[in-house]
């Protein structure tokens, strides 16, 4: 639960196809924490940059970020830093939602930043992303447990992917202080810090479905039930997890 | 309900295939990352508040008569590791012979039909729990007890580990085996009402990656 | 909850005779023994006898897995989708006798997959001398030990030495290397067995697995009587 005294931010992000083969961008709201800017896009593609414009979310704050590829639309989000989770004065939990629908024919890359799960933080993330059949999505979610050298907060993160309305992911990662036991240990982390999910959803892949690999002894691509495949990473640190995120997405190129 | 009849469901000698799955302690070991009993017990804890209290809301959940169709798609998408989900589906074929074989019931020869090459091993546990006259509770109990106790067996043969050690870690980890079991069966009883969403979906990062990179090896002792 | 009515599609019972389109089932041989006695070359040259008149299949059920499996791959006496592996987390023994349900679902994938088939050899690893076949697996059982083994082995006993439906003496050829002698070993295995049959083979001699081909011929001609 958050606290009443927390900030509540929202942005909410519309793109659609102009009809000239570029992407407009009909709706672009953010505030606060969560403001937005149109950056220069390539070709048809529209780019969008969260830029915080002050650190969080701290306990008690709510973020929701809410995007929308329709039809005909190439939009790519990313973020302009790292998501910092910071303990709030009163010790309550903060929260962080994201919504990601992309229509059919659309196409969303979701690469923010990474999130940092400062010491003393408690944060869930919950990231429902809804595709269409054609739909196709690029999505990357990066967690690295403390600053340097730090313990991590209490960080909790459920992703959901639904294709056609049928959920092809669903899955919850809970590390830090006050997580289920076992979460560092040899079936967990076994002490890596930075841990990373991506996933990309393409309707080729429901005919010809990606081939299970095994990218290093922490990172595997998985084909998920359904038209999208699943790469999950872990690793010492933030820069290392992110090679292996990239070689999980070339490898699915 | 007939006690007895949980103590013939949950015996390790239940014919149903468990024998030769690790639960992933294979690739643990091989790793090096499980290399003794406080390691062995660590696994355990993180399997068991994991996968193991995923598939034990899913027994529950199925005990308590949730669509058996649905319950295996969550199991699909609680699942993303490819080697993991064929290996719950072979288990659950396995279990569905010793289960038919052992209490005969229309919704096993149901699910039997619908899922010829398996459904997921966990909803067959729930249906045949259910089969058997027993309730949510001892579903969700079997199967957190397989989740924890299938690794500690694969380890003593792995290792060499004490079977004394071994059968310690396992009473160690019994009172979190108690909550797991509770919240499987309140996260089953929402499932009821408000779909499977309800059911969790906690995962085990170094579970699903080391399933994939078990699958890969030419040569194992154990299926997965 | 009702628990005592019939039930219905696929069968549930593991010994039927029949699958469940209602035609005959293959028959099913189990092959046993002590590590290196020679199941898998007695395998390979069944295969390699009765594969022109038959259509056959083998399970085989290795302490790591896939080994028995690669062998025979690479001897390439059957075809590669006739040849499936189960794996047995280190217990061939489990797996052929006290938890069946793996093997049971090789052979039936088998039989939907390569079929119609006329026999099923389902091979175990390596194990003790008290390692057989569960009835509900096989419907019959053929336990190999060899001369190198000890020629007292017969007169041991054991399960699969005193029950199996054929004993084979594996490795003949051996004998006068290492000091076994093969009158000793046939009057020990009469004494255990009675009037159950005894093959003393070697692969290597103009013979090889001819005795032992023509015991499944004759099973299989009881089976499909």
């Amino acid at each position: 639960m958050t606290a009443p005294g927390g900030v509540r931010a929202t942005a909410a992000i519309v793109a659609r196809g102009d009809g000239r083969g570029g992407t407009s961008l009909p709706v672009l709201e953010g505030e606060g924490p969560l403001a937005l800017r149109r950056t220069r896009g390539s070709g048809t593609e529209a780019r969008v940059m969260l830029v915080g414009a002050m650190s969080g979310p701290l306990g008690g704050d709510h973020f929701t970020v809410d995007a929308r590829a329709e039809q005909g639309a190439a939009l790519w989000i990313g973020s302009a830093a790292a998501t910092l989770a910071l303990p709030g004065q009163d010790k309550a939990a903060a929260r962080y939602d994201v919504r990601l629908t992309v229509a059919d024919g659309a196409e969303l890359h979701w690469l923010p930043e990474q999130l940092i799960s400062a010491h003393g933080s408690d944060l869930y993330v919950g990231t429902r992303v809804d595709l269409a059949t054609s739909a196709r999505l690029v999505l990357r979610e990066e967690q690295v447990l403390g600053r340097t050298g730090e313990e991590p907060g209490r960080l909790t993160s459920r992703l959901t992917v639904r294709i056609a309305g049928r959920c092809v992911l669903d899955q919850e990662l809970a590390c830090g202080p006050g997580a289920p036991g076992g979460w560092d240990g040899p079936a967990g982390l076994a002490g890596h810090r930075a841990v990373g999910q991506l996933v990309v959803a393409r309707p080729e892949f429901a005919t010809a479905p990606p081939a299970a690999r095994v990218l290093a002894d922490g990172a595997a691509v998985m084909p998920l039930p359904g038209p999208a495949a699943l790469v999950t990473a872990v690793a010492p640190d933030a820069l290392r997890l992110r090679r292996l995120l990239d070689a999980g997405l070339a490898s699915l190129c | 309900m007939s006690r007895a009849a949980l103590l013939v469901l949950a015996d390790g000698r239940f014919p149903a295939g468990g024998h030769a799955h690790s639960g992933g302690a294979e690739a643990a070991v091989k790793a090096g990352r499980i290399t003794d009993a406080a390691s062995l017990e660590e696994f355990c804890r993180g399997r068991l508040h994991t996968g193991a209290a995923m598939t034990a809301a899913l027994a529950a959940a199925a005990a308590l008569g949730v669509d058996p169709t649905g319950l295996d798609r969550a199991a699909d998408a609680r699942t993303p590791s490819p080697a993991l989900r064929v290996a719950a589906r072979k288990l659950g074929r396995q279990l569905m012979r010793a289960a038919r074989a052992t209490w005969p019931h229309p919704e096993l020869d149901a699910l039997a039909q619908r899922f010829p090459k398996g459904a997921h091993q966990p909803v067959v546990l729930g249906l045949t729990a259910r089969a058997a006259g027993l309730g949510p509770e001892d579903a969700a109990y079997c199967s957190a007890y397989e989740g924890v106790s299938g690794p500690a067996t694969a380890v003593v043969r792995l290792l060499g580990l004490d079977p004394f050690d071994a059968t310690a870690v396992l009473a160690r980890l019994a009172p979190e085996l108690d909550r797991v079991a509770q919240d499987a069966v309140d996260a089953a009883r929402r499932a009821m009402t408000d779909g499977v969403d309800a059911l969790p979906a906690r995962s085990a990062p170094l579970l699903e990656i080391g399933a994939e990179v078990h699958a890969g090896w030419p040569v194992r002792l154990f299926a997965s | 909850m009702h628990l005592d009515h019939s039930h219905h599609g696929p069968s549930a019972v593991s010994a039927d005779a029949h699958r469940p389109d209602g035609t005959r089932r293959a028959l099913r041989i189990g092959l046993g023994g002590p590590v290196g006695s020679g199941k898998t070359a007695t395998v390979a040259a069944l295969c390699r006898a009765l594969r022109e008149e038959l259509s056959l299949a083998v399970v085989t059920n290795d302490i790591y897995t896939r080994e028995d499996a690669e062998f025979l791959l690479r001897e390439a006496v059957l075809p590669p989708e006739r040849i499936s592996a189960v794996e047995t987390g280190a217990c061939p023994h489990t797996a052929i006798r006290d938890d069946i349900s793996a093997n049971l679902e090789a052979v039936e994938d088998l039989e939907d997959e390569v079929g119609p088939l006329d026999l099923i050899l389902v091979e175990s690893g390596g194990d003790n001398l008290t390692a057989t076949f569960s009835k509900g697996l096989v419907d019959a059982q053929i336990f190999v030990i060899d001369v190198a083994g000890g020629d007292d082995i017969p007169r041991k006993g054991g399960p699969g030495v005193s029950t199996a439906d054929l004993l084979v003496v594996n490795k003949t050829d051996l004998a006068p290397y290492v000091g076994s002698d093969l009158a000793r070993m046939a009057a020990d295995a009469k004494a255990q067995r009675g009037e159950l049959p005894v093959v003393l083979q070697s692969l290597r001699s103009e013979e090889g697995v001819r005795d032992v081909a023509d015991w499944v011929r004759a099973r299989l001609a009881a089976w499909t009587a």
